[in-house]
C-alpha cells in the first residue's frame, strides 16, 4: 500500500492501484527527468555548472604554468641578484675569438650554460614604490573616509567625494600613469619612483576610501553613544572608538588596495622606468626605479631565453605577493567573519 | 552627612565622564578641518586631472582638431608639406571598442552563468544531498561544508581579479596564443568567406587579447550580478515556486528579471574596465593601425597607444598622446556613468518591491 511520504502516519492513504485523487492524475505530480520542462531545466543548471568551472580554468592554468615554467628558476640568485643584460648573439661573419687554452674554453662554455642575475633589486623596487604610494593614500583614504562615515555624511561635498571616488574606482590605470607624468615627469625632467607612488595614489584612493567608510559605518551606534554620553568630542570618538573597532575593516580596504597597485605595469611604464641597479640611498625616489611588473613587460619580448624565465619567475613572484596580500586583506574582513 | 554620601557617589563618575577640556574642544576643530580638507583635496584632484590632461592636450587640440579622431594613420615620422607627423586615432578607437565588445561577449556569458550559480546556491544544495546520503549534514565539521565551499567558490573567482594584467599578457602570449594557432588556421581555412575569419593568427591578435578581457572581466560581472540576484526578495522566488514553476521557469521568468537592472548595471561598469584596461593588449593586441573586422587580426587601441609611446615620447609627442588620454578618459567617464547610473537605478527599483 502506497504511503504518504510527507506524512508517514496518515491514515488516509490512497487504495492500492489508485492513481488519480479527483481530476488529478498522480502520476503527472512526480518529478521525472522526461519531461520537457524539467530537462530544460536540468540542462541549464548543468551548462551553469559547466560555465562556473569552465571561468575557473584560466585561474589554475595560469597558476600552474608560472609554477612550472617560473619555479625551476626562483633560487637565492635569482631573489638577490641584480637584472641581466640580453646576450647579444654573435654575428655569423665576425670572427670568433677562438679561446686560448682548453681551460679557457671551458670555462667560457660553462659561463655560457650557466643561468645568470635575477630580480632582487626589482622586489625591493616594487615595495618600496608601492611603500611610498601607501604613505600618500593613508591620509587621503582615512581621512577621507572618516569626514564621510561620521562628521558631515550627508553634506554636497560627502555626495561630490562618493561620486569621485566611485569615478576613479573604474579610472583606466594607464591615465593616472599619463596624469602623473604630466605632473611629475615632465616637472622634474625624468623618470622617478616618487611619479610612479603618486599613479598608484590615484588607483589606491578610491578602494581604501570606501572600504574605511564602510568599516567605520559597521560600529554598533550604541559604543559611540556611549562615548558621546560620557563627554567625548566626536575627534575623541574618532580615535578611541570607531578606528579601533573598524580596524579590520580598514586593512583590509588597505591589503586589496596594496595588493592592486603591486600587480599595476601601465601607470609605472613611463612614470618610473626601470634601472638595472640597487637602490642606495633616499635620494633614489627621485630616480628611476626597477619594479617586478616592468621588469616582466620588459624581459617577456626578449630574445634571450635566460632574460625570458627571468620573465616568468618574476610574474611567479608577483603573483604570489599579490594574491599573498588579497587572501590576506579578506580573511581579515568583518564581513567574512559573520556569513 | 547627607551631602558627603552623594559627593561620594558622584566623585567616581565624574573621573570618566567630563566636559571636553579647552585644547580637546581646539584639537576637535583641527581634526574635523583636517577631515574637511583631504575630502575637498580628493575632490579636486579629480578635476585636477581632468584639467591637466586638457590643458597639456590643449596644443594638439588646436592643431588637429576633430581630424585627430577621424583620422586612420598614426605616423610621427611622416611629413606631410610643412607639418611633422600624421596623427589620427580612429583604428585605435574602433580596436579599443571592438576587443571590449568583443571580451564583454564571452565575459558576460560566464559572468552571468557563476552569478546564478553562486545565487541560487546549486552547489551547497549538491554537497548538503551528498553528506545527508551519509547523514553528515548537521557533523560538527562536515555540516560547514557546503557553505565553506561556495565561499571559497566565490573567493576563487575574485581571485581571477587579483592577477596583474601583465601576467595575464605573459601567459596569452606563451600559452594562450600558440593553443589558438591550430584552431584559428583551421577556422581561416574552412570558413575564409566568414568575415570574422578572414585573415590568419599570428603570434598577436584581436581575439586572444579579447579573450584576455573576457578572464578579467568576468570578476566584475558576476560579483554585481551575483548581488542583485540575492537581492531579489524572497517572496517573489516562492511564489514562483508555489505556482509550480521549475527552478530555470523561476529564474528566467522572475528572478533574472528582477535583476535585470543589475546585470546589466554590471555589464556596463565590466566594459568601463575592459576599455581601460592596458598591458594585456598592448602584449597581444599587436600594435597594428588597422580597422579590421577579422578576430585574428593585428590591431591596436587606446591604451597601448599611450603605454608603447609614453616611454619614449619627445616633447613634441607629448600633447597628442595627452588628446589621445584625453579622448580615452572620455570615452570610459562616460560609460562608468552611464554604468553607475543603472545601478543606483536598479537599488531604487528593488527598494520599490520591498
Amino acid at each position: 500500500m502506497p504511503t504518504n511520504p510527507f506524512n508517514p502516519d496518515a491514515t488516509h492513504v490512497l487504495p492500492e492501484g489508485q492513481d488519480t485523487f479527483g481530476d488529478v492524475d498522480l502520476g503527472s505530480l512526480e518529478k521525472s527527468l522526461l519531461r520537457p520542462r524539467n530537462m530544460f531545466s536540468f540542462a541549464l543548471t548543468s551548462l551553469t555548472t559547466v560555465l562556473t568551472l569552465g571561468a575557473l580554468v584560466p585561474l589554475f592554468a595560469v597558476l600552474i604554468a608560472l609554477t612550472t615554467r617560473g619555479f625551476a628558476r626562483i633560487n637565492v640568485e635569482a631573489l638577490t641578484s641584480l637584472p641581466p643584460k640580453a646576450i647579444v648573439k654573435h654575428d655569423e661573419d665576425e670572427p670568433k675569438v677562438e679561446p686560448a687554452t682548453k681551460e679557457a674554453a671551458k670555462a667560457e662554455a660553462a659561463e655560457e650554460t650557466v643561468r645568470r642575475g635575477g630580480f632582487g633589486n626589482a622586489i625591493l623596487g616594487t615595495l618600496v614604490i608601492v611603500g611610498l604610494a601607501l604613505l600618500i593614500t593613508i591620509p587621503f583614504g582615512i581621512l577621507g573616509a572618516i569626514y564621510l562615515a561620521e562628521f558631515n555624511p550627508k553634506s554636497q561635498l560627502a555626495r561630490a567625494l562618493r561620486f569621485c571616488a566611485k569615478l576613479l574606482t573604474g579610472f583606466p590605470s594607464v591615465l593616472a600613469g599619463v596624469f602623473a607624468y604630466g605632473i611629475v615627469v615632465l616637472l622634474m625632467g625624468n623618470k622617478s619612483a616618487l611619479a610612479g607612488a603618486v599613479a598608484l595614489t590615484i588607483l589606491m584612493i578610491p578602494t581604501v576610501l570606501l572600504t574605511a567608510e564602510d568599516a567605520i559605518r559597521m560600529v554598533p551606534h550604541k559604543m559611540k553613544e556611549a562615548a558621546i554620553g560620557m563627554g567625548a568630542t566626536p575627534t575623541q570618538v574618532v580615535w578611541h572608538v570607531l578606528l579601533p573597532t573598524a580596524f579590520p575593516g580598514i586593512l583590509t580596504g588597505v591589503m586589496l588596495a596594496v595588493a592592486r597597485a603591486a600587480g599595476e605595469t601601465a601607470p609605472l611604464l613611463f612614470t618610473v622606468g626601470f634601472s638595472r641597479f640597487w637602490i642606495d640611498d633616499f635620494g633614489e625616489v627621485l630616480r628611476p626605479m626597477a619594479s617586478l611588473a616592468v621588469l616582466v613587460f620588459n624581459f617577456y619580448g626578449s630574445s634571450d631565453a635566460n632574460q625570458q624565465e627571468l620573465a616568468w619567475a618574476a610574474s611567479l613572484v608577483l603573483v604570489l605577493l599579490v594574491l599573498a596580500f588579497n587572501i590576506v586583506g579578506q580573511s581579515l574582513s568583518p564581513k567574512m567573519k559573520h556569513s | 552627612m547627607a551631602t558627603v554620601e552623594r559627593q561620594a557617589d558622584v566623585a567616581p563618575l565624574q573621573a570618566v565622564a567630563r566636559d571636553p577640556q579647552r585644547f580637546e574642544k581646539v584639537f576637535d576643530q583641527f581634526f574635523r578641518g583636517l577631515c574637511t580638507s583631504f575630502s575637498w583635496m580628493t575632490v579636486l584632484l579629480v578635476v585636477w586631472i581632468v584639467g591637466q590632461m586638457t590643458v597639456q592636450a590643449l596644443p594638439s587640440i588646436r592643431e588637429h582638431g576633430f581630424e585627430f579622431i577621424k583620422g586612420t594613420v598614426w605616423d610621427p615620422n611622416a611629413r606631410v608639406g610643412d607639418q611633422h607627423g600624421v596623427y589620427g586615432i580612429l583604428p585605435h578607437i574602433w580596436g579599443t571598442l571592438y576587443s571590449s565588445v568583443l571580451g564583454l561577449i564571452i565575459g558576460s556569458i560566464f559572468g552571468v552563468a557563476v552569478a546564478v550559480f553562486l545565487s541560487e546556491g546549486f552547489l551547497a544544495a549538491t554537497i548538503f544531498n551528498l553528506l545527508s546520503k551519509f547523514n553528515l549534514q548537521y557533523h560538527r565539521y562536515f555540516g560547514r561544508l557546503p557553505d565553506g565551499i561556495e565561499e571559497t567558490l566565490r573567493n576563487l573567482i575574485q581571485l581571477l581579479a587579483a592577477i596583474p594584467s601583465v601576467v595575464y599578457g605573459l601567459w596569452g602570449f606563451f600559452i594562450l596564443v600558440p593553443l589558438m594557432q591550430p584552431m584559428a588556421h583551421w577556422l581561416h581555412e574552412n570558413l575564409r568567406w566568414v568575415p570574422f575569419f578572414s585573415t590568419e593568427l599570428g603570434p598577436k591578435g584581436m581575439l586572444p587579447a579579447a579573450i584576455i578581457l573576457a578572464i578579467m572581466v568576468v570578476p566584475t560581472i558576476s560579483a554585481i550580478s551575483r548581488d542583485a540576484l540575492v537581492a531579489v526578495p524572497p517572496k517573489i522566488r516562492e511564489a514562483a515556486y508555489g505556482l509550480g514553476a521549475t527552478r530555470w521557469e523561476a529564474l528566467l521568468g522572475v528572478i533574472i528579471p528582477t535583476a535585470s537592472t543589475g546585470i546589466y548595471g554590471s555589464i556596463i561598469l565590466a566594459f568601463g574596465r575592459a576599455l581601460g584596461e592596458t598591458m594585456a593588449l598592448a602584449m597581444l593586441v599587436g600594435s597594428m593601425n588597422t580597422i579590421e573586422i577579422s578576430l585574428f587580426s593585428p590591431a591596436n587601441t587606446l591604451a597601448a597607444l599611450l603605454a608603447n609611446n609614453f616611454p619614449e615620447a619627445g616633447a613634441d609627442q607629448v600633447p597628442n598622446l595627452m588628446y589621445a588620454a584625453l579622448v580615452l578618459l572620455a570615452i570610459t567617464l562616460a560609460v562608468n556613468v552611464v554604468g553607475a547610473w543603472i545601478l543606483q537605478r536598479s537599488n531604487r527599483k528593488r527598494e520599490g518591491i520591498r
